[in-house]
């Protein structure tokens, strides 16, 4: 398996180096790192050309990472039943900056790009209806970001009197409890409580 | 009535539509009976799992993956530990591995009786339904006797399976497999010459094998449209490429196929399993069930009253849990309704940094324009039916 990877990584490195950025293979599966501007064009080669065929879509998702100034990575999966094998994608993109939409090349692009834009707020350009898929109608916010809490905003409830679900903010009988798992001795990244005075 | 006053009429199927397998809200767009257009409208199940998954450890997100096709909720479950494996290194031993298969053939019994009998139910015959679920209900208490719950039953844990299996147990589902096929053909003898289900399947929503590829489609949805694809033989996880199975395929891609599909893959799931049970009471009787890596997987309860060290993995492992190293991994398996994956992306931490799941009914779904546009009204839910939809995994 790993062998024909590479051998797959190769031949694109030959075939369409100035697409790819970087290729990597680790944990058995290879990932290319391409740039917005030529997904498109990489991802038609990799479904129509002889030694890839990669015809099946399967996945798209967004990956946050807030640190960063691009902060979204996307990340497509793509299958090739006639090679058996399989390949991921990857381009980085910011808040603000769209991507290229791959509908035109996979029909079955439409809604993981949907849900993309619902949790994420990437943006995806030439998508025929980019609109909210998972969560709720008039839904605010992108749920999925790192900086969008677990418990969200609005809580909904049924209202007797004026016979309707009505929204309301969320209130907590108690804090969400996220427990700090560092193992002191293995160190850590912050000073903990009263170690600040052995220093002096 | 003249041509002006002949319009195009919208209308909602579901949200709370029994043929509409859970809370799925069709916009229609007819003219007459034609279906002009769909657009599905989902999320209405939508719980948030993968943000969920986020802010819990790997051992904790487990149960999460029951709740998402939950017709046959160790398949899911095992995708995740297969992804959680494969970033850890962990190697499953042999028992462990044949449990899994044999419980995932379960599964997909499971999932194809509901789903075949239901569509029949759909398009109108009411028997099938009846004699399907008294198997499921069989089918349930084996998962019971395994894990504890009928349907919710967190058993496929990273590293291996929970608990052994008694050797009653093993017999017990060796005695079930053969009645089981008698009630296969009772099934088909229902259905498969039906003249009105045939009527209503028959050449209906017919899906291409480019066309199938490229929307994604897996599964059942690719092998009825002609393609020997099963990641079962074609990528083998735990020990399927040792075992004897064969992979029925369409010839047409209409919802006829497809059925006749399910209920031969019921009957090679059968066969999968008979070959795990004679394995289970023979050559692999004894040994460990998951891996013994005691930095992964719990302890006993009995060796942890004993142990020290036992003592402090379970400690550790129920409170911290464990740390997965850096790096990304994509595992899937062949859930009952097609390529079931998750993608991890783990921080080196003890929570998954993101968790996106990858639910075959999403992709199915998401067609449902492209395979009903110019069918009937009535052909909606047979179509529907033979996509074989659970909302707990395409809403997640």
């Amino acid at each position: 398996m790993s062998q024909a990877l590479k051998d797959l990584s190769d031949y694109l490195g030959e075939a369409k180096g100035r697409l790819i950025d970087r290729a990597e293979i680790a944990f058995g599966e290879l990932t290319l790192l391409t740039q917005p501007a030529k997904l498109i064009e990489l991802m038609t080669f990799l479904r129509d050309d002889a030694q890839c065929q990669f015809v099946s879509f399967i996945d798209i998702c967004g990956v946050d990472w807030p640190g960063r100034p691009e902060r979204f990575d996307v990340v497509y999966h793509l299958l090739s039943p006639r090679q058996n094998l399989r390949i991921r994608v990857k381009v980085m993109t910011a808040e603000d900056a769209p991507v290229p939409s791959l509908t035109a090349v996979y029909p079955g692009a439409d809604w993981f790009e949907r849900e993309a834009y619902d949790l994420y707020g990437i943006l995806f350009t030439g998508h025929p209806d980019l609109r909210r898929i998972l969560t709720d109608y008039g839904f605010e916010g992108h749920p999925l970001r790192k900086d969008f809490p677990l418990t969200g905003f609005v809580e909904v409830r049924y209202d007797d009197e004026v016979k309707r679900v009505v929204y309301e903010p969320v209130e907590l009988r108690q804090e969400f409890r996220n427990f700090d798992f560092l193992s002191p001795w293995e160190g850590t990244d912050y000073v903990l409580p009263g170690d600040e005075k052995a220093k002096g | 009535m003249n041509e002006h006053n002949v319009r195009n009429f919208n209308i909602n199927f579901g949200p709370q539509h029994p043929a509409a397998h859970g809370v799925l809200r069709l916009v229609l767009e007819l003219d007459g009976e034609i279906v002009e257009r769909v657009d599905p409208h989902i999320g209405l199940l939508h719980r948030g799992t993968e943000k969920l998954i986020e802010a819990k450890t790997y051992l904790q997100a487990v149960p999460y993956f029951d709740r998402l096709d939950y017709v046959a909720p160790m398949n899911q479950e095992h995708a995740f530990a297969l992804a959680v494996e494969k970033l850890a290194g962990v190697e499953v031993p042999k028992r462990g591995q044949l449990i899994r298969v044999l419980y995932s053939e379960i599964g997909r019994i499971l999932s194809h009786l509901l789903n075949v009998t239901t569509q029949a139910l759909d398009v109108g015959a009411l028997t099938p339904p009846l004699w399907g679920f008294e198997e499921r209900e069989k089918l349930m208490v084996f998962y019971e006797r395994a894990s504890g719950a009928r349907m919710h039953s967190a058993y496929f844990r990273p590293g291996g399976v929970h608990q052994d299996l008694p050797a009653e147990l093993v017999e017990d589902i060796g005695k079930w497999c053969d009645p089981f096929l008698k009630t296969c053909d009772d099934i088909e003898g229902l259905l498969t010459d039906n003249r009105i289900f045939k009527q209503r399947n028959v050449d209906i929503a017919l899906v291409k094998l480019d066309d199938a590829w490229a929307w994604g489609f897996s599964g059942v949805m690719v092998r009825g449209s002609g393609a020997a694809w099963d990641l079962r033989r074609a990528q083998p996880y735990e020990c399927y490429s040792e075992l004897d199975f064969d992979i029925p395929i369409g010839k047409n891609g209409d919802c006829y196929d497809r059925y006749l599909i399910r209920m031969q893959e019921m009957r090679e799931s059968v066969k999968i399993m008979k070959q795990c049970v004679n394995l289970l009471l023979g050559k692999e009787k004894t040994g460990p069930v998951s891996s013994t890596d005691g930095k992964i997987v719990p302890p006993k309860r009995g060796e942890m009253k004993r142990s020290m060290e036992a003592l402090i993995h379970h400690f550790k492992l129920y409170t911290e849990g464990y740390r997965v190293p850096e790096g990304a991994v994509y595992a899937a398996v062949e859930a009952p309704k097609g390529e079931f994956g998750v993608y991890v992306v783990s921080d080196g931490s003890n929570k998954p940094y993101r968790c996106k799941i990858r639910a075959p009914g999403y992709a199915h779904l998401q067609a449902m324009d492209f395979i009903c546009r110019g069918h009937q009204l009535a052909d909606i839910s047979a179509a529907l039916g033979s996509l074989d939809i659970v909302f707990g995994e395409v809403d997640r």
